[in-house]
């Protein structure tokens, strides 16, 4: 019971990561798919975020009396990663909003041609 | 006699590939002007010609002679050295060029071939990676000519451009490529890492030191990955490359060509392994007998062939085996045979090629059965047949005499009389397929179901067809009564002698 | 004047110049900032290798902050010679461009091509030159966002489908690199790469080392295409304007490949991967399959440029291939290969793309008769073609003959043979071609009469590369001995001449 319990933020992960990718490879709708593209990516962010934490710690400010911190570095690549994540979602979403031009649809079974296919 | 004793002796290795290197740009520039484009071709051959008599001029006298282009990968140089057997392949394929040039003049016109330059060109390039082949002093020098040699003869072999000359070229391409790609490279890369060294050394790389499994299968992969020299199963590309036109054929397929694969695989037992190690090689004996029956199967197919040029490209299949055995036979005697063999197959296989062309010019049949009683009408040719004929069953007085006689001395000697028997059935079998094509020209009549076409208008080949034809017979009998000059050049070369030793 | 600073010029160059083709907006201006920016990288990247191979490293640490707490730009043999590649390619390709993406680009459209151009070549450099695991992976990112864009700026609608299948594959790809990136962090407590290697060594291997180093290598297999994870290639490259498939056959794969070399070789060690963790079996089959498979699919393809782009898969077989061998030599093979492999793919796209410019078709019926009427781009088209199927005296010669001789070192008779059968199946693929371009009679029709040679502009940069597939044929002496250099560096300490044992 205990490796559930003491690891429950890697189990949070993993379910957000595993139901994020069955999204990417199952979903039919495209805007779909980028939708699970995101929660994959999301939970990455999670596992940097919470890897972070130092038990007992507290926000990594400087202050009196305080001696243990939580560690700041990966919240700050996070950050990053989520600009990342951001830029990805948006160039995803435009190809997205192009194919619907271009094809009339976003659906992935009604493309005609085989080769089109995702 | 030395017309370029100016030179430093080693500068003539260069020329002999510079040389029809500049006959090929003055091919392409004089395109426009066809009889001064063949005046360049006939002028560069000849040049050619008596660059390599200088060089066997010095080969006798002992003047080494080597260069060194540079190193295209670390340790190993882009080299030539020249020793006797490069000099006697050297003298085959540029006295040849000249003959076939004169012959492939007198061929192209009439028989009104198209992209005449291309063709030229397309030979004056196959000639200079001869020359290189010729003289290569290391393994990946020669490999490296080798697949050159492959890809310049392949517009050649394609020039027709019909579907069946597509196929041809594919079947040419594929064959010869992948051999040298998937063995030979393998081989040479395997040697490399095994002895350290590329060098041909007279005595061979390998020593005892070196394991005994590894110098095996490096000979198996060798003798295959030199698909030029068509042993079986690996030599359907010859027939193939038949649909070529018949001067390609005759210097490519009958001399340059297969000659240089037969020549590599001579040069590699002889200055790779050695003839002295090869017995100790327990694969030797194995590729001695698949080269036998090559030369037993060939002789079988070619007398099933009633194309003429067919037959002609089995009968060579056959024959390149005699070489191949010679060499593998390893004792000097077989070896300086099978050298011998390169130089009186060559004229007497080119003999019977430009033969088959001059029937395809005059009357434009390709089966023998169509030629019965052709003899009337055009006797010389026939004569010739049958003397290149003679000469590649080796009967006097044809030069192919000698190198049979060295070959059956040599495999005595060797105690393989197995081979003995091979040698003399194929012989045989030579009587059996080249034989019929003159007698049923000369002494049959034609039958009566011939096509409707007449005998009366077919007229002896033209005349720079029939003056190559007179030079090839002629050589055919000159090497019988003289072959003193190249028995002489074939004891020069390190672990090879015309010398009975037991 | 610059001095240390020259390190990080190949990143921030292209960088700035990017913003600016988009605010002037004019194309030529565009053209012109884009080829010089990246003509100048180029510069300084073979002034950079040729110090990076008299000193071995060069270091520099971005605004004053020193490695391990700054991000540190580190430049080594073979990142030099790796970026020397990507810059060259990125000067010839947008010399190339100006003409080809005249056709396969909409008009207003071009500044955009400039500009993602850029982006893409300031990602590739800053891989490239980062000395840190978390940078890496932002830049692999930019290079990659840029990349989707590319791809879908093609007129033929059907890059849409293949820039969003690549988007997709790519971002799983770079997310996993992203976790195992948090793996080794989270062990580890550093993202410095010399740290990591350090620290790594010490720790000795732990489970989240191990599945951090899964994750790794599956990601960065996503994006160099290895096989089974090449599904985005070859439609991306199909449809991609010939323009930028040149660019990225030459150069994005190459990276990645550099990617997880210098996670094999400089971060977790040779030593780790292939002995503790056994990956070098994995790799080698892999890598095998890729060379035997995707030499089949090439075969088979109708469109010349899916052609090419199985066969970059197959060729990145060999890269990999090259690594597997876990030796020197092998490694040096495999980065031989890389600069090779730049080379001639980069030619054959250039020739395919040309073909597209005066055609408007690259299936291989629109090449029957060019060998008369585009007799310069055949050309062109035959020697790089020959280099990859590795003729003697071409490129492509020279890393089979590294690659066997490094596979038979080990005595590894049957993948050496395995390495020469799959060149085989080259002469296949690139025959067919020829033998259409010059034995096939062209169909007769109105618009076919009057296809004439491709611009110069087109045609200059592919005969650089082209005669550079000969050049590196005859004169190894540059290459080899950066080629080597890399490995060495690469390979420092966990490898001995004859491999791991």
């Amino acid at each position: 019971m205990n490796f559930i319990i003491d690891y429950y933020n890697y189990w949070v992960v993993v379910f957000l990561m595993m139901a994020g990718f069955y999204t990417v490879i199952a979903a039919n709708n495209l805007v779909k798919k980028i939708v699970g593209l995101n929660i994959f990516q999301t939970s990455v962010f999670i596992l940097y975020i919470s890897m972070g934490k130092v038990t007992g710690g507290s926000a990594p400010i400087v202050a009196d009396g305080i001696t243990v911190y939580s560690n700041p570095l990966p919240h700050v690549l996070i950050l990053t990663a989520i600009v990342v994540g951001v830029a990805t979602t948006a160039v995803g979403l435009a190809i997205v909003v192009r194919i619907k031009h271009a094809y009339g649809t976003v659906e992935e079974n009604e493309f005609k041609d085989k080769d089109d296919l995702i | 006699m030395n017309l370029w004793s100016a030179l430093d002796p080693s500068q003539l290795i260069n020329l002999t590939i510079l040389v029809p290197l500049i006959g090929a740009a003055a091919v392409v520039l004089l395109a426009k002007h066809p009889n001064w484009r063949e005046a360049a071709s006939i002028t560069t051959a000849v040049i050619l010609f008596t660059l390599v008599l200088a060089i066997t001029e010095h080969t006798f006298n002992q003047v080494p002679m080597a260069v060194v282009w540079g190193s295209t990968l670390p340790n190993i140089n882009i080299a030539f050295a020249v020793e006797p057997l490069g000099v006697l392949f050297a003298l085959v394929a540029s006295f040849l060029w000249i003959i076939t040039t004169i012959y492939a003049i007198g061929y192209m016109r009439s028989h009104k071939e198209r992209k005449q330059t291309r063709f030229f060109l397309c030979f004056a390039l196959a000639l200079s990676t001869v020359m290189a082949i010729c003289f290569s002093a290391n393994l990946l020098t020669l490999f490296i000519f080798y697949e050159l040699l492959t890809l310049s003869t392949y517009p050649l072999v394609t020039h027709a451009n019909t579907e069946a000359a597509k196929r041809g070229g594919r079947v040419y391409l594929g064959i010869l490529l992948g051999t040298s790609v998937a063995f030979l490279l393998f081989a040479m890369v395997g040697t490399w890492v095994t002895a350290g060294t590329l060098d041909f050394t007279p005595g061979g790389v390998f020593n005892d030191t070196h394991s005994k499994g590894m110098v095996a299968l490096l000979l198996v992969l060798f003798c295959y990955g030199i698909g030029k020299a068509a042993l079986m199963p690996f030599h359907r590309w010859l027939p193939a490359a038949m649909v070529a036109p018949t001067p390609v054929s005759a210097l490519l397929h009958a001399v340059a060509v297969v000659k240089a694969g037969v020549f590599s695989i001579l040069k590699v037992v002889i200055y790779i392994f050695g003839i002295d190690n090869l017995g100790q090689i327990v694969t030797a004996d194995l590729m001695l007998y698949i080269a036998a029956a090559t030369v037993l199967l060939a002789s079988c197919v070619a007398m099933t062939k009633d194309n003429l040029k067919a037959r002609l490209a089995y009968s060579t299949v056959s024959q390149l085996s005699y070489i191949i055995v010679g060499a593998l036979l390893a004792t000097s005697v077989a070896a300086a045979g099978a050298s011998l063999h390169i130089v009186t197959h060559a004229v007497g296989k080119i003999t019977l090629f430009f033969c088959a062309g001059a029937i395809m010019v005059a009357c434009h049949k390709k089966n023998i059965s169509e030629m019965v009683g052709l003899g009337r009408q055009m006797p010389l040719t026939m004569i010739a047949f049958a003397i290149g004929a003679i000469s590649i069953i080796g009967l006097p007085p044809m030069a192919g005499t000698w190198s049979k006689w060295y070959l059956v001395v040599g495999a005595l000697e060797a105690d393989k009389l197995i081979i003995v028997v091979v040698l003399t059935i194929s012989s045989l079998l030579n009587v059996a397929y080249l034989l019929p094509l003159p007698i049923k020209a000369f002494f049959n009549r034609p039958g009566e179901k011939q096509p409707p076409w007449s005998w009366s208008e077919v007229n002896e080949a033209p005349l720079l067809i029939l003056i190559a034809l007179a030079v090839t017979t002629s050589a055919c009998i000159a090497l019988f009564f003289n072959p003193q000059p190249v028995i002489e050049l074939i004891n020069l070369i390190p672990g090879v002698s015309t010398e009975i030793t037991r | 004047m610059f001095g240390q600073h020259f390190l990080i010029l190949p990143v921030v160059l292209p960088l700035m110049a990017a913003p600016l083709c988009i605010i002037f907006s004019h194309r030529l201006f565009a053209w012109l900032l884009a080829t010089l920016v990246s003509g100048l990288s180029f510069v300084i990247s073979i002034n950079l290798l040729l110090a990076a191979l008299e000193q071995g490293v060069l270091s520099y640490a971005v605004g004053g902050w020193e490695a391990p707490w700054g991000i540190e730009v580190r430049l080594d043999a073979a990142s030099a010679m790796v970026l020397s590649v990507v810059t060259g390619i990125s000067t010839l390709v947008l010399i190339y461009a100006k003409a080809s993406i005249e056709t396969e680009i909409d008009t207003n459209q071009h500044t955009l091509f400039y500009t993602a151009h850029l982006l893409c070549l300031t990602g590739l450099s800053g891989i490239l030159s980062t000395g840190d695991a978390f940078n890496l992976f932002v830049f692999l990112e930019i290079s990659s966002l840029a990349t989707y864009t590319l791809v879908s700026l093609a007129s033929d609608k059907r890059c849409l489908t293949a820039a969003f299948r690549y988007l997709v594959m790519g971002t799983i790809g770079a997310t996993f690199i992203l976790i195992g990136v948090g793996m080794m962090y989270m062990q580890t407590g550093t993202l410095n790469m010399m740290d990591l290697a350090g620290r790594i060594a010490e720790i000795g291997g732990s489970r989240t080392l191990n599945t951090g180093l899964a994750f790794i290598l599956v990601g960065v297999s996503i994006k160099l295409a290895l096989f089974p994870l090449h599904m985005w290639l070859p439609p991306a490259y199909t449809h991609a304007p010939s323009a930028v498939s040149a660019f990225l056959a030459s150069t994005a794969t190459k990276v990645a490949v550099y990617v997880m070399v210098r996670f094999i070789f400089t971060i977790y060690g040779a030593e780790y991967v292939f002995h503790t963790m056994g990956m070098d079996l994995i790799l080698l089959l892999l890598a095998i399959v890729a060379i035997f498979k995707c030499s089949f699919m090439a075969m088979a393809q109708s469109n010349v440029k899916t052609v090419l782009a199985y066969s970059s898969v197959a060729q990145i077989g060999y890269m990999i291939l090259g690594i597997s061998l876990a030796s020197a030599a092998g490694l040096m093979a495999g980065l031989l290969h890389v600069f090779n492999h730049a080379l001639m793919k980069g030619a054959l796209f250039m020739a395919v793309g040309a073909v597209l410019y005066r055609t408007g078709s690259v299936d291989i019926k629109a090449f029957r008769g060019l060998g008369i009427k585009m007799p310069f781009t055949m050309a062109a088209f035959v020697i790089a073609g020959m280099s990859i199927v590795g003729v003697p005296l071409t490129a492509g010669f020279v890393s089979k003959w590294y690659l066997v001789t490094a596979a038979l070192e080990q005595q590894n008779w049957l993948v050496a043979f395995l390495i020469l059968l799959g060149s085989l199946l080259a002469v296949i693929y690139i025959f067919r071609i020829i033998e259409t371009a010059y034995l096939k009679k062209p169909i007769e029709s109105a618009a076919n009469k009057d296809i004439k040679e491709a611009p110069l502009i087109m045609l200059i940069p592919m005969w650089i590369l082209a005669l550079a597939n000969i050049y590196f044929g005859l004169d190894t002496s540059l290459s080899v001995a950066a080629a080597e250099s890399a490995s060495h560096w690469l390979a420092f300490s966990t490898l001995s001449e004859g491999g791991v044992q």
